[in-house]
């Protein structure tokens, strides 16, 4: 049958499955949302602030739900306004789909009214991108960047449709829902027997984990494994939540704020199990001392992440899950009493579990309360010291539960992310812990949460200061605290109240159990400030290239 | 890990952007580029790149690796130096004084090159073969003086049954 461009778009979005997306409107996507105006019963578009926030919360909704997000936006400073949340899906592996409209292909190149050429500024942050100037290849370019965006190693695929093409007409074939699937590679038996040797001669294996985990959703074939095999589990930033915090295994977040026990125990293996991890310099600090007198077994999907940062001793190339079960069937229950021991010691040293001062309202009571009530639900974070503390103090249950900005680091991310987690959760109750510094990146997303009426408690650590950089400064920088020190004079409780949610404040135990208890019971957005030190500290810390050696404990 | 020079072919999709995408992976990633040629196969869907470039092991492998997930790129073989031709065609104008020419003549024909323009006071001089019988050329005309010159960068090909398209046929 015939369609517009705008119609073979939202038809094949259907094809798809979608039924949520993340937006803002303008000119070139015009006739896009005209469609999405009469399939408003089967699609539900959110109108976000700004197209940042747009793209946070498609890549919240995707980590949430598993399924691909998806943000449109207009051409230019729309297009511009997605890159870094773009990036940040790139990076941490999200399977995304940009949709943006761009200038009439008649009108491209000439510097017309809001065009930019958004995929030469995408290319090294999407997996592919796609310029969209012929009708013809529309419905087929579509699927293939649903398929690319979720297959493999998922992540980020824009499509720049032109406006001439969203109004033309073509002929329209529908399509199966379900995407031709790439080809996934699968591991040889050779492969495998080798890893099992490498496992059964280990004295002391560990096993690191990251983002691969979660987005493999293997986290029952992890903990048989590490079960099977008697060894410890230590977690990247991404990996948080694929292992419960209960499990006796894990050890925690390893790197530069991990705990000292699971960096101080990876150091004293004799096998590394790195499992969909990519060995970002925050978790590894010196990349020699990390693997010196240790061998190194990876695990990945992604052929390229096998010896990038860690030079390994065998690589195994396959889906996580996959992988991990055939090496269940493989392997019998190992026994590693000595080892078993010794993790229990480190684990029982005081500097694994650093208690902060229990006399003051500390960043540790803030996030333990929370941890408190709320049973398994999602909680997001945005970036700087307040998202370490929450790895360090989160007792995470389930995966897909914890969202955050990993590789980029974005400040900024949170509240578009807490809104796509919130909605793709199924509207059930999220905290945000945010920071003075990253809220007032992305405050205006309040507006968002609060007309879609999103059970969303937004808790801003405040210390009046950008806390990471300030940490940074002080132990780096002869504390100079160069432009760091905010003392705003934001009234957030007013702020709160001015975009139509609810503000409280705390400054003691007290004051902030009563908070939660009132935030606990709304149904509609609450914002809780806390005020913290100024000087409170993220510890322990391995400074940047550094390894357990240099750890700062307190 | 020692430095090694070595040549890279693709097999690429033959449309607008594709060079972009791969010269910007070289760029974002500090992959070394000494040269990149492409031109269209017999099959008009598909370009082939004949890449050199220089770097330990590490950076062969990354290389290969971070090529192999770019959508647009079908094919990426690490050319085995002892298995393959290569060539590379330069041409070359130096000036030349009266009573010169014959020499340059001489070593013209030695170097089995071509003369494509002469001029009474200028020749160019085609010369097409591995870059190092490029370089001897360039070497030998050295004490002349060269006008200007261009090079293509060399293409590679497999001998016999090594081939690009499936490894071997």
């Amino acid at each position: 049958m015939v369609k517009t461009g705008a119609q073979i778009v939202i038809s094949t979005l259907l094809e798809q499955g979608v039924d949520t997306i993340f937006g803002y409107p303008g000119g070139t996507v015009l006739h896009i949302y005209d469609e999405l105006y009469k399939h408003s019963d089967r699609i539900r578009h959110i109108t976000t602030c700004h197209e940042q926030g747009a793209v946070h919360a498609a890549d919240g909704y995707a980590r949430v739900t598993g399924k691909t997000g998806v943000v449109i936006a207009t051409s230019g400073p729309g297009a511009t306004n997605l890159v870094t949340g773009i990036a940040n899906a790139y990076l941490d592996s999200t399977p995304l789909i940009a949709i943006t409209g761009n200038v009439a292909t008649s009108m491209l190149g000439r510097d017309s009214f809001q065009e930019v050429d958004i995929s030469g500024i995408t290319m090294p942050i999407t997996k592919h991108n796609y310029l969209v100037k012929d009708i013809s290849r529309l419905a087929e370019t579509i699927r293939d960047a649903f398929a690319l965006a979720s297959s493999g190693r998922p992540g980020p695929v824009l499509i720049d449709i032109t406006k001439d093409v969203q109004a033309g007409s073509a002929e329209y074939l529908p399509a199966e829902a379900d995407t031709p699937q790439l080809l996934e590679p699968h591991v040889s038996e050779r492969k495998l027997d080798e890893a099992a040797r490498l496992i059964r001669d280990a004295e002391r294996p560990y096993i690191y984990c990251g983002g691969g985990v979660v987005i493999s959703n293997a986290s029952q074939s992890l903990i048989e494994f590490a079960d099977k095999i008697d060894a410890p589990i230590g977690l990247s930033i991404m990996g948080l939540s694929a292992v419960p915090y209960s499990n006796p295994h894990f050890l925690g977040m390893v790197g530069m704020h991990g705990r000292y026990g699971a960096t101080k125990a990876l150091y004293e293996s004799d096998l590394l199990i790195a499992i969909g991890t990519r060995f970002s310099d925050r978790a590894v600090g010196n990349r020699l001392e990390f693997s010196r007198d240790r061998k190194v077994l990876q695990i990945d999907i992604d052929p390229a992440e096998i010896g990038k940062n860690i030079g390994v001793t065998l690589g195994l190339v396959g889906d996580v899950g996959e992988v991990l079960d055939a090496l269940n069937k493989k392997l019998e229950p190992q026994r590693r009493a000595a080892w078993g021991e010794r993790i229990a010691y480190i684990k029982a040293h005081p500097d694994h579990n650093l208690e902060m001062d229990p006399a003051k309202l500390t960043p540790q009571a803030v996030i333990r309360g929370v941890c408190q009530r709320m049973g398994d639900n999602v909680v997001a974070t945005d970036v700087g010291q307040h998202q370490m503390w929450t790895t360090q103090y989160y007792q995470f249950k389930k995966p897909r539960t914890f969202i955050t900005s990993g590789g980029l680091g974005a400040m900024g991310f949170g509240m578009g992310a807490a809104i796509g987690a919130c909605v793709g959760s199924g509207r059930k109750r999220t905290v945000l812990f945010t920071s003075d510094g990253s809220f007032h990146m992305n405050m205006n997303e309040m507006a968002t949460a609060v007309s879609c009426g999103l059970p969303l408690i937004v808790i801003v650590l405040n210390n009046n200061a950008l806390g990471m950089v300030r940490q940074w400064q002080t132990l780096f920088f002869g504390a100079r605290y160069s432009n760091t020190t905010l003392d705003r004079k934001t009234d957030y409780v007013k702020l709160a109240e001015a975009f139509g949610a609810k503000g409280l404040r705390a400054a003691s135990d007290e004051e902030y159990e009563r908070c939660l208890e009132e935030a606990f019971q709304a149904d509609t957005p609450v914002l809780i400030e806390c005020a913290i030190d100024s000087d409170e500290r993220v510890l322990p810390m391995i400074p940047p290239g550094g390894s357990i050696e240099d750890i700062i404990l307190r | 890990m020692q430095n090694h020079q070595f040549i890279v072919s693709l097999l690429v999709s033959n449309h607008a952007g594709v060079l972009t995408r791969v010269s910007s992976l070289f760029a974002r990633r500090s992959f070394n580029i000494d040269s990149l040629t492409v031109g269209v196969t017999e099959d008009p869907s598909l370009s082939r790149m004949a890449i050199v470039s220089w770097g330990d092991d590490y950076l062969r492998e990354q290389i290969v690796k971070q090529l192999q997930k770019l959508v647009d790129v079908k094919k990426v073989q690490l050319m085995q130096s002892d298995k393959i031709v290569i060539r590379e065609l330069m041409i070359v104008k130096i000036r030349i004084k009266k009573g010169e020419l014959p020499e340059v003549m001489q070593a013209i024909s030695a170097y089995r090159s071509n003369v494509v323009d002469l001029s009474p006071d200028s020749i160019a001089i085609e010369v097409t073969g591995e870059p190092a019988k490029l370089n001897a050329f360039l070497a030998y005309v050295a004490p002349y003086e060269i006008i200007e010159m261009c090079r293509t960068g060399p293409t590679a090909m497999g001998r016999s049954t090594y081939c690009l398209e499936n490894d071997t046929y």
